[in-house]
């Protein structure tokens, strides 16, 4: 692909060419250098970190952060909790997602325009309007300070249901016809048919389900008050205030609770980005 | 079980009920697919909606506790929330504002920005694009509370490698965070950092969609390059410029997280971070006026929705 430029190109081309490319690098630059520096300074002393001159390398390598992280906070409570609580709401999610899903792509029923019009909504729908009501909604459920408040009440995203839709469209109809000649049950064409063939469109409504759960702040603080519930966010957001520990160990909990989602995103990024995109082409 | 086993089987069990469900299998099943999702809209959407709605009209005077069969005490206000909000409250008038700022740096600055850099990456011969793509989506699937905890070392007065920058150019230090002046602009950087690279590969997608025989169509009748991308790429990126612009705006009046850390839980110096979203969520859950945040909320819900459907038609104007 880099090769393909033939030795006599114009000059003012190369030129553009070399001019383009260090744009690139340097939009790549800026937007990895506070990443680095967040890494960094997660190996500093706190003296180091508030003295000058300003440098983005450590001048002396230090555990300590990691140690004050581990020994002093909940850091590794809420990582499990964090885990737990997005991965069985990503599940669950990705499951009625794709269930919504196939019934706007692959079924006619009588409501069913009225229906896609209430997801479309959910997806416009600002969150203000319903922050006060829910937040006492999980107080008379007795859901406060437990997951079920964190889990339960966005399970079902408009945007995956739209997401899964366009998926399932491709599923072609005779596949689903034969089945039923066959005799299978529509429940067993959704789970040996349909299932099957979106498995990447399933792979990246995981991706995304999850990735919001990790990052997810103002709910959760709304609704998990004791610290030894707090997910990541919320326990990094307020590290400083019970534990009074310095920024370089707030650094390392922000460099070790990016880490999974980045590495995702490194793995999958094409299947992401794509999927991410999808609606917003079409309009 | 073979097929034809499945059928006869069938044929010789026709109870009442499951001959109804497999004449009626195909009709009742997309109702049961989506149950999940209308019972969750009901409870946790329409409901809180239209309590929403009710609470915007009272004021909150105690709270029941859930043992003692939850809820609130209140008490009938009228229009006394909205008449407030609407003419008295400053604060929400400076949240309103620097709310549209916001908004308005956004739109501005980064959509020309995301759309310069997808234009790059859309660039045939232009290397590093996987690296790219990866560098500039990193920070949007960052968590809002890493983000911010990042920028406020790298907004510091005295030690932030920022003004360190800035000083190598020559230029004197500047109070990110705690000059009224310079807060907002530190918020409108960290936005850019944020948010230009995950719109520009929305832009990108959209680049790719536009048919590349019509631009040389174009090109064969004369058009130069700049015309090619005016009459045609543009056009063909009018849904990508909805979205983000309106996602942006929605954005921009829900900003929550990144101003609430970088300033303390706090609002910034003379509430230069205070943005509508926070001011709701100080009224209702620190200050416990529940009546007066809801109402806020259904202020706030047509205010954006009244700019989403304006945009909507700018858009639809713009095509004919």
């Amino acid at each position: 692909m880099l090769k393909r430029k033939r030795g006599g190109t114009m000059d003012s081309g190369r030129i553009n060419l070399m001019f383009m490319n260090t744009v690139v690098l340097v939009g790549v630059l800026v937007s990895a250098i506070p990443f680095i520096y967040m890494i960094t300074a997660s190996f500093r002393h706190q003296g180091e970190l508030y003295s000058l001159p300003v440098t983005i390398m450590p001048r002396e390598w230090t555990g300590h952060n990691y140690e004050k992280l581990f020994g002093d906070t909940k850091f590794v409570i809420w990582y499990g909790n964090t885990i737990f609580t997005a991965g069985i709401r990503t599940v669950l999610g990705v499951y009625f997602a794709a269930l919504a899903g196939a019934a706007f792509a692959k079924y006619d029923f009588r409501f069913k325009r009225l229906c896609f019009f209430i997801v479309l909504a959910t997806l416009t729908l600002p969150f203000h309007v319903i922050l006060i009501p829910l937040f006492l909604l999980m107080r008379d459920f007795g859901w406060i300070d437990t997951y079920w408040a964190v889990i339960v009440p966005g399970i079902v995203g408009a945007f995956n249901i739209f997401l899964m839709r366009q998926y399932i469209e491709a599923v072609p109809d005779e596949l689903m016809d034969a089945a039923r000649i066959d005799g299978a049950s529509e429940f067993g064409i959704f789970h040996r048919i349909i299932i099957p063939l979106v498995r990447p469109a399933l792979g990246v409504v995981a991706i995304l389900t999850f990735v919001n759960t990790w990052n997810d702040f103002l709910w959760p603080l709304v609704v998990l008050h004791d610290d030894a519930k707090y997910l990541l966010s919320i326990g990094i957001g307020t590290m400083d205030g019970p534990y009074d520990v310095e920024i370089g160990a707030i650094m390392a909990a922000s460099f070790l609770s990016t880490l999974p989602i980045l590495i995702i995103f490194v793995l999958m990024q094409r299947q992401i980005i794509a999927g991410l995109t999808q609606g917003a082409i079409r309009g | 079980m073979s097929a034809s086993a499945m059928t006869a089987k069938r044929s010789l069990e026709p109870g009442a009920v499951s001959s109804w469900w497999s004449r009626n299998q195909r009709k009742v099943i997309p109702y049961i697919y989506l149950s999940p999702f209308l019972i969750a809209f009901l409870i946790f959407t329409v409901y809180p909606a239209g309590a929403s709605f009710f609470l915007s009209f009272q004021r909150v005077r105690g709270f029941i506790s859930p043992e003692e069969g939850g809820g609130v005490v209140l008490e009938y206000q009228g229009l006394k929330n909205y008449e407030r909000l609407l003419t008295k409250d400053k604060r929400f008038r400076t949240a309103l504002i620097n709310g549209a700022e916001f908004a308005a740096g956004t739109v501005l600055i980064q959509m020309p920005l995301a759309l310069g850099v997808a234009l790059l990456m859309n660039a045939p011969h232009v290397r590093f694009k996987t690296l790219a793509r990866l560098a500039f989506f990193a920070p949007y699937i960052t968590s809002a509370i890493v983000v911010a905890w990042i920028f406020t070392l790298i907004f510091d007065q005295r030690y932030g490698l920022l003004n360190a920058v800035l000083d190598r150019l020559g230029m004197g230090a500047v109070g990110w965070l705690t000059d009224k002046t310079f807060v907002m602009p530190a918020l409108i950087i960290l936005g850019l950092w944020t948010w230009v690279g995950y719109n520009s590969l929305f832009f990108l997608a959209g680049l790719q969609n536009v048919p590349e025989d019509l631009k040389e169509a174009a090109r064969i009748d004369g058009a130069g390059t700049l015309r090619v991308f005016w009459h045609i790429t543009i056009p063909f990126l009018r849904p990508v410029f909805v979205f983000v612009i309106i996602t942006g705006l929605i954005g921009s009046f829900s900003l929550f997280t990144q101003p609430y850390l970088l300033f303390d839980s706090g609002s910034g110096p003379q509430d230069s971070a205070l943005f509508p979203l926070m001011y709701l969520f100080f009224m209702g859950f620190e200050n416990f006026r529940m009546g007066y945040a809801s109402a806020m909320g259904f202020i706030l819900t047509v205010i954006i929705l009244m700019i989403t459907g304006l945009q909507l038609l700018l858009f639809r104007l713009w095509k004919v």
